[in-house]
């Protein structure tokens, strides 16, 4: 594997071909906030939190540090302005679904954002798809699953194989930026109205 | 709609899973829509796990995970109809099936929708009942129409 040498916040780093700025930056010591994303995980780019400026032959773009493969004499910056500004935009939309996440407050408070900026619309859930991709990629149970589409998304647990999986696993609570809540609930929900017979357990 | 016919409708397909897609449309062209019993079925035949069958069923408008009615009323509330009085024609609708835009009655007569635009704007404001169209509709001439279906 050849190296790769970029820049990132004004420091050379060095990083493995195909390593994504996420992971240069963390073995460089640079923190960049993320949600969505889980070592364990596929990249998954879904709460665009841990955005960044990146600079090639100069041209500068957003991306998502979490997706975007290092590339040679690429000049990455983790903090600029723009990059706060657009953070703290997002900070403030996802804590109108998850208010009381306190992995949000605590990154609320670090990039100014004001929390009570729009209207609370508490879904408790930022559609971040830890627990979905967990239950997928790592124990392969497909327990847990999205349904509908846009706004109108969330996850939903398939009765009949939570009611044989879930309860020993759990696994996926602790990895909720929103504090684990809104998974155990649709779970609940979606054993309380389980019964083998029952015809319509999925949602409209 | 029996499991026997699910099994057909997958077979056709070679139970390939790329054609998941292909397969819940004809079940739901079939059956008007999808039940989760059938769901299941594809899901184990397909291999393809429940979860994704779930996400794709409930993504499209084409899909639904709840029982249409034998009819399709889709009202168009599109610019051009609405000046020329989609919302009255649409209140009469509302009026005759006894139910809003998403909704089916307990009959399983029809299924109200509304969409935002036909087409054919020409003729506003339109209605269409399982995909034909009624052109230049007054609010009496619609439940003169609606009451034409059984």
């Amino acid at each position: 594997m050849s190296k790769i040498l970029l820049n990132i916040d004004g420091r050379d780093v060095e990083a493995k071909e195909g390593a994504t700025i996420l992971q240069a930056a963390q073995s460089a010591g640079i923190g960049i906030p993320t949600l969505c994303h889980h070592e364990k995980l596929e990249p998954y780019g879904a709460c665009r939190l841990c955005t960044v400026e990146a600079e090639t032959r100069g041209t500068t773009r957003l991306v998502a540090a979490c997706l975007y493969p290092v590339e040679q004499k690429l000049v990455v910056r983790t903090r600029s302005e723009k990059v706060d500004r657009i953070r703290k935009m997002i900070l403030e939309l996802l804590l109108c679904h998850a208010p009381n996440s306190r992995e949000l407050q605590a990154l609320a408070d670090e990039y100014g954002a004001d929390k009570g900026r729009f209207e609370k619309e508490a879904s408790f859930c930022v559609n971040c798809g830890l627990c979905v991709r967990y239950c997928a990629e790592v124990k392969k149970k497909n327990a847990v699953g999205f349904v509908g589409r846009g706004a109108r998304r969330e996850i939903s647990f398939v009765p009949e194989i939570a009611a044989r999986e879930c309860k020993t696993c759990k696994e996926c609570f602790p990895l909720c930026p929103t504090e684990a809540l809104q998974a155990a609930y649709v779970l609940a929900d979606a054993l309380s109205c389980f019964s083998p017979s029952s015809a319509l357990g999925l949602k409209g | 709609m029996d499991s026997e016919r699910i099994d057909q409708i997958i077979d056709k397909y070679q139970g390939e899973a790329s054609s998941l897609i292909q397969i819940l449309l004809e079940i739901q062209s079939e059956n008007r829509w999808l039940p989760k019993e059938a769901l299941m079925r594809v899901s184990e035949k397909l291999q393809v796990p429940m979860t994704r069958v779930q996400h794709i069923a409930t993504f499209y408008k084409a899909f639904s995970t709840v029982p249409k009615g034998r009819h399709e009323v889709h009202v168009c509330v599109g610019t051009a109809c609405h000046v020329r009085g989609a919302r009255r024609v649409l209140d009469k609708v509302q009026e005759v099936t006894g139910i809003q835009p998403g909704e089916t009655d307990s009959d399983l007569r029809f299924s109200l929708e509304t969409v935002n635009c036909l087409g054919c704007c020409a003729l506003g404001p339109v209605v269409e009942i399982d995909g034909k169209a009624h052109g230049k509709m007054s609010p009496s001439e619609t439940a003169h129409v609606l009451n034409g279906y059984e």
